[in-house]
């Protein structure tokens, strides 16, 4: 065990799986001699050599697309973008392509295939540097998108998500790279994709959230008789996981840092109220951000959702 | 062909603001009030001034995220943007977009963007409807090394070419991207202005960080365009002397060698254009010093208006995203 922020544990998963499959090879902008702009890849390119760890051009779509071309044919390529917002050219390599390929070969090629990109506010950057679109990329069938809110379930789910024989999104909240520490184990180990987490166990109300609004979930539920589950994968939904809370508790209030309309929420919204609505005691609420482009630096605080602002939903799911 | 004396001042005095400004934000990063991540382009000066001195008031500019240079050149109000980086409303983006989102239409300004090569195409755009309305003015954008390996710039090229369109590309080549020097990401054969070529776009190469040479073939560059030559791209070498993002020297990474710094930093665009001012008598030391004064006590003016303006309200979070 050691005592590591999430930063440390992403670099520790990469490098517990370069070490055990020479298939596993880093690419991206800056990944390599200065172990990128978060530091995540740090000391692989020492450790693995340049052919493993690889510099790229500045350029998002053919990153993408050349990992689609690597994972098809026998490699384990992780790349990374830099944020969430740059990887807007890449869309069209990871939609047309790394989600299709599989099915478009009847099975013959797989793309197994990760990219890892910051997402989220809390480093107080404007516009493209906190995006949180995470709801676009489940949108699309073919890729996993994976989220994680520590540490210790970093480590545990990329290292799956490496493994997995179809292509992953792996969003790492900016917010939590170096504001937490847990513990994690030295060695490898996973934390199966496609379930979600009880973090708290509770009858009256479900909180649900993923990544960098884990931990302000958490902060609102007490005081309250909540269960708060964390997602950690989005796609596919682990809808048992939600179910058997909502049936317990008949109250869900959803927390998204990502703006309102067709967030994530809303699939699992809809969702909820097509296989529990006899079940729910109140209509369903999301706290989630403000459908508009996030802003710099003072209204940043207003556009992601406070302890205060899921209170006050869980509040008014009480007392419905 | 000789460089006039007033111009020569002009050229000092704009590389000499963008300098000093660049040095006191620096300073003022440290306060921690600044909440926004900033691209320094300190050592970079020689490029914007060079070419803006060369447009017209008409002909717009397109920047990237190192954008301080390009706006202050084109004549952006400093007070708007020392505001922007605080985030207060008086910015010119209204304190929403920081450093990267500098925004001004009063002066042309058409905008930065924090995604690399994004400007590149609009800039292409504006060209075009300049070319359909008759309008004379000519479409600039700024672009950096890195820029040029996204597929947007071999598309935004094609497209100029294609069209004849007026649109000016300046690539200011300080030979890295982030951490990454050029020889990890393009071909050491390459040339980017040669490339530029090859796609059907005239080109040429300049010494970046000498002013009056990046002024004069921006001069024939925009004549050429002006008469309907077609897009043209300049290929300006430089050097950035700070860390990628941030206030800081990072030469202790180890991503470029200290000598490397130091060898550029003796072809410093503006000490050297000011020790030859000095020399062939066009200004004196003190003249120097008095202007370096002036603008230090400019931006703290700025710094002070910005400290006591406004943060945007929260009812401004949803204004702008559609037509009202
Ligand atoms: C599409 C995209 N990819 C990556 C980034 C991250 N990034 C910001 S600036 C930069 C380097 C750009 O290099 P260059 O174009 O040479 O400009 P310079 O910073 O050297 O002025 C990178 C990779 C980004 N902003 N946008
Ligand atoms: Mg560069």
């Amino acid at each position: 065990m050691a005592n590591l922020n999430m930063v440390q544990a992403i670099n520790s998963a990469l490098r517990e799986e370069m070490r055990r499959d020479g298939d596993v090879i880093v690419i991206g902008e800056d990944v390599g001699a200065d172990g990128g702009v978060f530091r995540a890849t740090e000391g692989l390119l020492h450790e693995f050599g340049a052919e493993r760890v690889m510099d790229t051009p500045l350029a998002e779509s053919g990153i993408a697309g050349a990992a689609v071309g690597m994972a098809a044919y026998g490699l384990k390529p992780v790349a990374e973008i830099q944020f969430m917002g740059f990887i807007y050219p890449a869309v069209d390599q990871i939609f047309s392509h790394a989600a299709r390929i599989r099915s478009r070969s009847r099975g013959r090629f797989t793309c197994p295939l990760v990219i890892r990109t910051p997402y989220g506010a809390g480093i107080k950057a404007p516009e493209l540097h906190s995006e949180s679109t995470e709801a676009m990329f489940c949108h699309m069938q073919g890729i996993k998108v994976v989220v994680p809110s520590g540490p210790y379930n970093a480590k545990g789910l990329l290292i799956s998500a490496i493994r997995d024989p179809d292509p992953v999104i792996f969003l790492e909240s900016t917010r939590l790279y170096r504001s937490v520490k847990e513990e994690v184990p030295e060695g490898e180990y996973e934390i199966p994709l496609g379930q979600a987490r009880i973090v708290r166990e509770g009858t009256e109300v479900t909180l649900i959230a993923w990544g960098g609004m884990l931990r302000k979930a958490i902060e609102a539920s007490e005081g309250f008789d909540a269960e708060v589950i964390d997602m950690m994968t989005l796609t596919p939904i682990d809808e048992e996981a939600i179910y058997r809370s909502v049936k317990k508790t008949g109250r869900v209030v959803i927390v998204h840092e990502a703006p309102k309309t067709c967030g994530f929420g809303a699939e699992l919204s809809a969702s909820i109220a097509e296989y529990a609505m006899l079940h729910l005691k109140s209509p369903i609420f999301r706290v989630t951000g403000y459908d508009t482009v996030m802003p710099l630096p003072k209204l940043e605080d207003y556009y992601v959702p406070s302890a205060d602002r899921i209170r006050r939903a869980i509040e008014e799911a009480m007392k419905y | 062909m000789r460089t006039g004396n007033n111009k020569r001042l002009a050229f000092y005095l704009e590389m000499l603001r963008i300098r000093v400004i660049e040095e006191e934000l620096v300073r003022y990063y440290a306060e921690q009030e600044m909440r926004c991540p900033v691209h320094f382009c300190i050592g970079q000066e020689a490029v914007p001034v060079g070419v803006c001195q060369a447009l017209g008031g008409a002909d717009t500019i397109m920047s990237n995220h190192r954008s301080h240079g390009h706006y202050l050149a084109r004549g952006g109000d400093l007070r708007r943007m020392v505001a922007e980086l605080y985030g207060r409303e008086t910015g010119c983006a209204s304190g929403k977009g920081g450093s990267m989102h500098l925004i001004d239409r009063s002066v042309n300004f058409l905008g930065a963007t924090s995604i690399v090569a994004d400007t590149i195409p609009i800039a292409v755009g504006v060209a075009f409807a300049n070319k359909l309305r008759r309008r004379k003015s000519v479409s600039v954008v700024f672009f950096g090394d890195g820029a040029t390996e996204e597929g947007l710039f071999y598309e935004s090229l094609n497209f100029a070419a294609l069209h004849r369109l007026p649109v000016f590309f300046v690539c200011e080549n300080n030979l890295y991207s982030v951490y990454s020097p050029l020889n990890v990401r393009q071909p050491a054969s390459r040339n980017i202005y040669k490339v530029a070529r090859s796609l059907g776009v005239e080109s040429s190469r300049v010494n970046g960080n000498d002013v009056e040479a990046v002024n004069r073939a921006s001069a024939s560059a925009l004549r050429g365009i002006r008469r309907g030559r077609g897009p043209y791209l300049l290929e300006a070498m430089t050097y950035r002397y700070l860390e990628h993002c941030g206030p800081n020297c990072d030469i202790e990474l180890g991503y470029r060698a200290k000598e490397e710094l130091e060898q550029w930093k003796k072809a410093d665009p503006v000490a050297a254009y000011e020790r030859k001012l000095i020399r062939e008598s066009v200004i004196s030391k003190d003249y120097a010093l008095k202007a370096r004064n002036r603008i230090i006590k400019e931006v703290g003016e700025a710094v002070r208006y910005a400290k006591s303006s406004a943060y945007p309200e929260a009812d401004r979070l949803m204004m702008d995203v559609y037509a009202q």
